[in-house]
């Protein structure tokens, strides 16, 4: 059934990749590889900064303070943040993009690909420079990882190297979203039109456009406080005539379609996981095209809604409280459209599937709590407790992570050519959702009953579901051992995968050989060919 | 397949396991936002389980779908995908507008309490109150009391790493001061909030309030605890402001109109004698 | 040039744009405080266009000072009274004392700032030590008036505002 039909004289077009570590990785320009780069860094970051929340767990485990100093404590919580989203999350993305876009959209290779081994290779750099801050007198960065002013600036040592890290980062994804953008609109293959796009793809294309327009304005605020520290302008400081709230106001309209970019590509993931194991083509894809597009918009009028605190005109909490509920709409709109994509199907559960569906079920809580949080009243009780650390890591692990697992679990037989050991991914599976609820659940609880996040030791009556979390935390991370080995083996060897891989696959990537030779789609897909792609919705 | 019975049971198996270890004081049902002790906090707590109870229908309606569509739809049990359902204008305007009019349906009451938390107007006491790293000075406007609340000794002694002092033999711990602050039950209470050093939070879970004190800026906030609920309320600091920011709480105790009168008129001698040992 | 490499250098001076608009926030903000009158802190810090009209003689309101000490170098910095009652739209004067306690001559710019902030459109200076930095010779002792009145629109229920000045030794800013 499986006929692929490029693959075979695009091998006899190209070499392979070149011999030696230096030509064929530091050197790379072929988006496969590249994209494998970015996801063991990616890789290797998630588990730095799962470490680090394990510290974290381990020290809130019970009341008083067993491991480590208060300052640590901080460090601990600011570099988690830093690393899992600058370091693993947004990586992680960039790295399924550059693996399965060009794919996707029958091109070549990525429209630009010198540029991006160079945003790759800013990475490894940029978070050796942050991670260097561990070991600087004073520690490593223990302002938040909002690095809010004025106590960004006690910072010490770690300040300079921390801010630079930052800006390299930034660097790093609006070259990459770059990238991204140029490939899409100008490298399909002809007859491959927006509207025939595969979600992942549309979704990483919105992503773009995000990255452009916010990861510059977080530059800008960087910037900002750097001359604060060294050049005596007074943006943020209230002895100037600055004001810390304005950096808070300019932060956030980074951070809220931040966060967006971290969950639309999980959008399109789970877009593309759910018809397949459903048997049934995606519901509803062009609302899904424009609820994605919806949500990238209202992601640039929300952001006050993280300070309602800071002592807003009534106006103003009116208007983000608003136009924070405006967001459940198009949210909602995907997750109807999943579930009725699931609806009169012919589901079956492959690891994937379990994962896009755990996300479905989990996402969904952190969307309830988020819409609690909207309102504003209420939001004054929930601000910087617990109860905001469980609502956006419900968002951002069984969501955003559990979209990135389940697209690993999906793509790696294209990727390895070999099929990993299904009984053991969904042990993986069962564990991590198990264990993530445990978790990150009690922390409602602990929030609600007035524990302030980002402190290392509490009152005795938040003892009990603390150690539940811990319990759930160290589960949760031991579980993940799991799917490294996985995916090593894998990659190693294994049973031969198919190149339709699973039963049902429609899109180009699945017209291509599995493993995908090393150079795809050298000459464009035809249209008989894309069409069969595009029946997947 | 896949249910969700994996968060109940799991939660009940770790129940388990810590049962054997569990402490003397369980606090298993602290699960919810404090009902508070002001005219506001009530209010604001019954927004909170609104939207708490509309995302629960919301849920047991979409996650019960889905759990349909897993019981039913596997292939295991012979399903035929309906593959000609690709698309659905009317299911798609339905489930657009139905939500719009349920976020309506939150939001009116939402945009009356916010409404009513803005007037700050008939206050009859004043005091302001500055972050420190990492304490907190309480000034009584009009009565030239002023003193710092910091962390109380046997809390602070506890809390040094490896102290060997089991926290659950310290009284509140973490949640204690040397120097409550002490406001009248029944009179609204203006709270002016402003920062010498970096952002501080102040926050009263049982008063529903958490307004941040910002250097340059100030705040104001306004409170009246119930007349018929004077008692000790605790908070801590809540936004991130240092090495020790999990170490100044907040303590505010609400006395009856005749004991605050009988405190603040010892506080003002107390500091007439400090004045007169000065000089 | 190609159409890709061009698209690209678009998209870049995008994100260049992006970035100047992370600046233009700052000015944006302060515009967006002047339209709306909340909390315009830079207005504060300058003479009021406005000139006090129509009293109403059916209300007062509570004006409170405040003074914030600086946290660098030894000065003494309070208001004269510590609240007055006011008829909105009518005008008033108070006064500051700031003391140089350091031997040595400084220099101190107040900083303004009213409470709750959605008043502050409605709350005007005719004068002010806080308009520019004042110098104080080692031990200078001086009173500082500041000449306001409150808009006769103000808000119905507010009957508390809160002047408050916080003062920063210039040490701090250079």
């Amino acid at each position: 059934m499986a006929h692929s039909e490029h693959a075979d004289h695009a091998e006899h077009d190209h070499h392979g990749p070149a011999h030696g570590f230096i030509q064929r990785w530091v050197m790379a320009t072929n988006h496969k590889d590249i994209g494998t780069m970015y996801l063991v860094f990616a890789g290797l970051m998630f588990l730095i900064g799962g470490a680090m929340a394990l510290v974290i767990r381990a020290e809130l485990w019970t009341p008083g303070l067993q491991f480590v100093d208060p300052q640590f404590f901080n460090s601990m919580t600011t570099m988690h943040a830093l690393v899992m989203i600058f370091g693993g999350m947004m990586p992680a993305w960039t790295g399924l993009a550059n693996w399965m876009i060009p794919m996707q959209v029958g091109a070549p290779d990525m429209a630009l690909p010198r540029l991006n081994n160079f945003s790759f290779w800013i990475l490894p750099f940029a978070f050796l420079m942050l991670l260097a801050t561990l070991f600087v007198p004073g520690g490593a960065p223990a302002g938040g990882w909002t690095i809010y002013p004025p106590l960004v600036v006690q910072g010490g040592a770690n300040f300079p190297m921390s801010m630079f890290a930052i800006h390299m980062m930034g660097i790093s994804s609006i070259l990459g979203a770059i990238n991204v953008i140029v490939t899409i609109m100008n490298m399909r293959a002809p007859g491959m039109t927006l509207l025939r796009m595969p979600m992942f793809t549309w979704t990483w294309l919105i992503t773009a456009y995000l990255l452009i327009l916010v990861m510059p304005v977080l530059a800008g605020a960087v910037t900002m406080v750097i001359t604060d520290h060294y050049f005596g302008t007074t943006f943020f400081s209230a002895a100037g005539g600055g004001d810390p709230v304005l950096y808070q106001h300019i932060f956030w309209f980074f951070g809220h379609p931040e966060v967006y970019i971290l969950i639309l590509p999980a959008f399109g993931v789970v877009s593309e996981i759910i018809p397949t194991f459903s048997r049934k083509p995606l519901f509803g894809y062009e609302s899904m095209v424009y609820a994605s597009a919806s949500i990238g918009f209202l992601s640039f009028i929300v952001w006050a809604h993280h300070m309602f605190t800071v002592g807003m005109p009534l106006a103003g909490q009116m208007f983000f409280m608003l136009t924070t509920m405006m967001i459940a709409v198009p949210t909602g709109v995907k997750v109807f459209n999943w579930s009725t994509t699931m609806w009169k199907g012919s589901l079956t559960f492959e690891p994937p599937m379990l994962f896009a569906i755990a996300f479905l079920f989990l996402f969904t809580i952190g969307g309830f709590s988020g819409l609690m949080l909207a309102i504003t009243p209420a939001d004054f009780q929930y601000h910087d407790s617990y109860f905001v650390v469980a609502h956006f890591h419900y968002v951002l692990v069984p969501g955003a992570l559990f979209a990135i697992i389940a697209a690993v679990y999906y793509w790696l037989p294209k990727w390895s050519g070999h099929m990993y050991n299904q009984t053991l991914a969904k042990w993986h599976f069962w564990l991590s959702a198990v264990f993530v609820n445990v978790l990150f659940f009690p922390q409602h609880f602990l929030g609600l009953a007035g524990m302030p996040r980002r402190i290392p030791d509490y009152a005795t009556q938040f003892a009990d579901w603390n150690a539940v979390s811990s319990i759930g935390a160290f589960g949760f991370g031991f579980a993940q051992l799991l799917f490294v080995w996985l995916i090593i083996s894998c990659v190693r060897g294994g049973e031969k995968a198919s190149d339709h891989v699973w039963e049902d696959t429609h899109g180009l990537e699945w017209e291509l050989s599995s493993p995908a030779p090393y150079h795809s789609w050298t000459t464009p897909p035809s249209d008989a060919v894309i069409l069969r792609g595009t029946t997947g919705h | 397949m896949l249910r969700k019975t994996g968060i109940p049971s799991a939660l009940v198996a770790t129940l388990a396991l810590l049962g054997a270890a569990a402490p003397a004081h369980a606090d298993w049902l602290l699960l919810n936002m404090p009902e508070g002790v002001t005219t506001m906090s009530g209010e604001i707590r019954s927004l909170h389980m609104n939207v708490l109870l509309w995302c629960t229908a919301i849920g047991v309606f979409v996650f019960g779908w889905m759990i349909v569509s897993l019981v039913k739809f596997r292939r295991s049990q012979g399903a035929v995908p309906d593959t000609t359902m690709v698309h659905s204008t009317k299911a798609e305007v339905i489930w657009t507008i139905i939500p719009v009019f349920i976020l309506v349906i939150m939001a009116v009451p939402a945009a009356r309490t916010l409404i009513k938390l803005e007037d700050a107007s008939n206050s009859q006491l004043s005091i302001k109150v500055t972050g420190y790293q990492w304490k907190w000075q309480y000034e009584y406007l009009d009565e030239g009391v002023s003193f710092f609340s910091t962390l109380d000794r046997a809390s602070d002694a506890a809390r040094q790493l490896d102290s060997g002092v089991d926290p659950n033999s310290v009284p509140n711990y973490l949640l204690s001061v040397d120097n409550p602050l002490v406001v009248p039950v029944g009179r609204k209470v203006h709270v002016l909030l402003t920062s010498q050093d970096v952002i501080h939070s102040w926050w009263v879970p049982d008063f529903a309030i958490k307004k941040d004190a910002i250097p340059g800026v100030t705040n104001s906030v306004s409170f009246e605890v119930k007349a018929d609920k004077p008692g000790t309320y605790r908070g801590q600091c809540a936004e991130l402001c240092g090495r020790d920011h999990g170490f100044m709480p907040v303590v505010v105790e609400a006395k009856l109109p005749a004991d605050y009168a009988a405190w603040l008129a010892e506080q003002k001698q107390a500091a007439a004698q400090n004045l007169t040992a000065a000089n | 040039m190609k159409p890709i490499h061009r698209m690209a250098v678009n998209l870049g001076l995008v994100a260049v744009g992006a970035f100047g608009f992370g600046f233009a926030l700052v000015p944006l903000y302060n515009v967006l405080c002047a339209v709306t009158g909340y909390g315009d802190a830079r207005a504060l810090r300058q003479i009021s266009t406005a000139q006090p009209t129509q009293e109403d003689e059916t209300r007062l309101v509570t004006v409170e000072f405040l003074a914030q000490l600086p946290t660098v170098g030894h000065w003494e910095f309070r208001p004269v009274v510590r609240s007055m009652q006011v008829v909105p739209g009518r005008l008033y004067s108070a006064e500051f004392i700031a003391h140089n306690l350091m031997d040595r001559g400084a220099t101190g710019q107040a900083i303004p700032n009213i409470a709750p902030s959605k008043v502050t459109a409605f709350f005007h200076k005719t004068e002010c030590f806080c308009f520019t930095p004042q110098h104080f010779e080692a031990g200078e002792q001086r009173q500082m008036p500041v000449r306001f009145f409150v808009d006769p629109a103000l808000p119905k229920y507010v009957d508390r505002i809160t002047l408050s000045y916080t003062f920063y030794d210039t040490q701090v800013t250079s």
